[in-house]
């Protein structure tokens, strides 16, 4: 299947900091790729990068055909993003906000409506829609988060954390709606560190440290490397791979060098 | 077109978020009542010099020194108000001592030989007594004073000349003044300190209300993470930027009309030239700025910083841009600075328009200046708020 994502040595520098170096990967159509670190890993600096509100330093990216730095608004068309941080205005209702936001992307009053009925509908926010969002719970803002990154309907969805600090209704309501979505055609993108969620929701991961990308496959392969164990679980693997043992450093080199063929840059990372 | 559509949506947008906090409507506008009426009431003008109380020692108390001083005892400056309420002490060391106790803000001396003198055809003289503690009503009192001593003396010297003229005709005016000065100012009636301040006012509040609130704008956003919401969008950056601006200039001017209001309604300000005049010089004022708004917001990461940045350059720029004081009255060097601000020239241009009733010829210098200021400012600061933005 063709890659709707191509990332191909993409750096950020900050001054001396590397906080993302020379990363390649491909997502492909339909997927649902999960990008697991530690803090500090550089995720949402390559998430960053790939919604354009980053410049990268080096290195390229295409999205949906278009490239990230020369065809921005093009590129910008096709994604939406659930940042870190909530895009929403507290003093404006909800319908206000996404109203707002329809518009800056140059859609049709009708068709904002309508979305917006839609998804709220589907999300259960529709009897919230006309109240100011400073009023909601972070799982309310959260919902109408994510309706405004779908308010184009995105062939790509950027979604950072998307249930950090909601309760398990709403984390269990967005985790199903991310299914749907992706069952419709959305390819998506997700950070997260539930390890649970990553393995219910992605297709592939990759573990991303220290700027670079450790890993990448499906959670099944991934398992696989972790021979100390006889059942690991996805959380198993992330330590192994991301854990911070100095002596490790030697073993994992030659133990996983092999399997990591698919992307073709040298890493630093461990596993036990 | 899109770009200004996307524009129009951003300035909505700031505009309706700013009339839901309740509080911050209250003081925007309650901000520049407070500002024009403070100023309006706390700045004197020599009109309105209403009971001031001063002493007077008449040592001599004949009826020619009795005169003078119920001459000064009944003056009005203002309305039914006498100017002065008088007190009468004993000596001038009293006076003295009573303007030492704050009693009295300034006093007269009519020494015992006064009637004498002027009997002997010799000079008589009277001492002012000055409050060196409060120059400003001290200056007003004595200069009030003096023209009632110098007014009375002429009289005295008409009397004195007409004696010695024995009826010939000769025109006693001309020999004791010979020379008469005749003041005209541009427009009819006394403009007073308030008029001076009032344009100054005006542009200093709808320029720095845009300055500070775009840059907080801004920095608001790049905190709360909104403006990633702005940025993820197919719209221009200067849309964005000038979007915020906007809305701004239309929530200062806003306040440049409550403070004209005010000014017309309880200081009797008057806009001589046109209305639309003035608020194309506040535009154009308000444009000279935004780039620097823009600048400080891109290097600022939050609100706070931007707050403090734009401080630094606020506070200076009042005392500087001859708001208060006028320019040419300050040393050479910080004239040169006064002229590097653009705030100068738009109040500069705004009380020609508005004091003297000039036209759009008498403004075009500081139009021009205005216009590069801007131009020179946002083709530096949007470019660094593009690189800056995405880093």
């Amino acid at each position: 299947m063709e890659n709707i994502i191509e990332v191909q040595n993409l750096t950020k520098r900050f001054g001396h900091f590397i906080a993302v170096d020379r990363v390649s990967f491909g997502v492909k159509k339909r997927e649902i790729f999960g990008l697991l670190g530690p803090n500090g890993a550089g995720k949402s600096t390559t998430i960053r990068m790939l919604t354009t509100l980053l410049r990268p330093t080096s290195g390229k990216a295409i999205l949906a055909g278009y490239d990230i730095v020369k065809q921005q608004d093009e590129a910008r068309k096709h994604i939406g993003l659930v940042a870190e941080k909530i895009i929403l205005y507290g003093h404006l209702t909800a319908r206000e906000n996404l109203t707002f936001f329809g518009r800056l992307f140059h859609l049709p009053k009708e068709q904002i409506k309508e979305r917006i009925e839609k998804w709220a509908k589907r999300l259960k926010m529709e009897d919230w829609l006309d109240h100011r969002v400073e009023t909601f719970s972070t799982g309310m803002k959260q919902r109408v988060n994510i309706i405004r990154a779908l308010l184009t309907q995105p062939e790509i969805l950027f979604l950072d954390e998307p249930t950090l600090g909601l309760d398990p209704q709403t984390t269990h309501l967005i985790r199903q709606f991310i299914r749907e979505l992706n069952q419709q055609g959305v390819t998506i993108v997700l950070t997260t560190h539930d390890m649970l969620e990553a393995e219910e929701l992605c297709h592939r991961i990759a573990i991303v440290d220290h700027g670079k990308i450790a890993a990448c496959d499906t959670v099944a392969n991934l398992k696989k490397t972790v021979k100390e164990k006889d059942n690991p679980t996805l959380e198993d693997v992330f330590l192994a791979i991301t854990g911070t043992d100095i002596r490790d450093v030697a073993k994992i080199s030659n133990s996983t060098k092999a399997r990591r063929h698919g992307f073709g840059h040298k890493t630093e990372s461990r596993i036990r | 077109m899109k770009t200004l559509q996307d524009l129009w949506q951003i300035t909505k947008k700031d505009l309706l978020e700013f009339t839901r906090d309740h509080l911050r409507l209250a003081t925007f506008v309650i901000m520049p009542m407070f500002m024009m009426i403070l100023v309006g009431y706390i700045f004197p003008n020599q009109n309105s010099l209403k009971n001031v109380p001063i002493g007077i020692a008449n040592k001599n108390g004949q009826e020619m020194s009795q005169k003078l001083v119920d001459v000064i005892s009944k003056l009005k400056l203002v309305g039914d108000n006498n100017a002065f309420t008088v007190k009468s002490y004993d000596s001038l060391e009293a006076v003295k001592e009573g303007v030492k106790k704050q009693e009295i803000s300034g006093g007269l001396f009519i020494p015992e030989d006064f009637s004498k003198k002027i009997a002997q055809n010799k000079q008589a003289e009277v001492t002012i007594v000055e409050d060196q503690a409060n120059p400003q009503i001290s200056q007003m009192v004595s200069q009030v004073l003096a023209k009632v001593v110098e007014e009375y003396s002429r009289q005295i010297s008409i009397q004195k000349i007409s004696a010695l003229a024995q009826g010939r005709p000769i025109s006693l005016q001309t020999i004791i003044m010979p020379l008469v000065t005749k003041i005209q100012g541009i427009i009819p009636g006394n403009p007073n300190y308030f008029e001076f301040v009032a344009p100054g006012i005006v542009a200093m509040i709808v320029m720095t209300a845009v300055l500070t609130g775009l840059a907080a704008s801004i920095a608001r956003e790049k905190e709360q993470g909104t403006l990633d919401g702005l940025l993820i969008s197919p719209v221009n950056r200067l849309s964005i930027v000038l979007g915020k601006a906007f809305s701004q200039a239309i929530r200062g001017l806003i306040q440049g009309a409550i403070v004209l209001l005010l000014a017309f309604l309880l200081f009797g300000v008057k806009v001589e030239g046109s209305l639309l005049l003035v608020i194309l010089l506040l535009l154009l004022g308000i444009f000279s700025f935004v780039g620097l708004g823009i600048l400080v917001s891109a290097i600022a990461a939050e609100q706070e910083t931007a707050t403090q940045l734009l401080f630094m350059f606020q506070f200076p720029m009042l005392f500087l841009s001859g708001v208060f004081f006028p320019i040419l009255l300050m040393p050479p060097i910080m004239q040169k600075i006064a002229y590097a601000i653009p705030l100068t020239y738009a109040i500069q241009a705004l009380r020609k328009v508005m004091v003297l009733g000039a036209g759009f010829s008498a403004v075009r210098m500081e139009v021009l200046i205005l216009l590069i200021f801007g131009v020179a400012t946002l083709s530096i600061s949007v470019p660094v708020f593009k690189r800056v933005i995405t880093k």
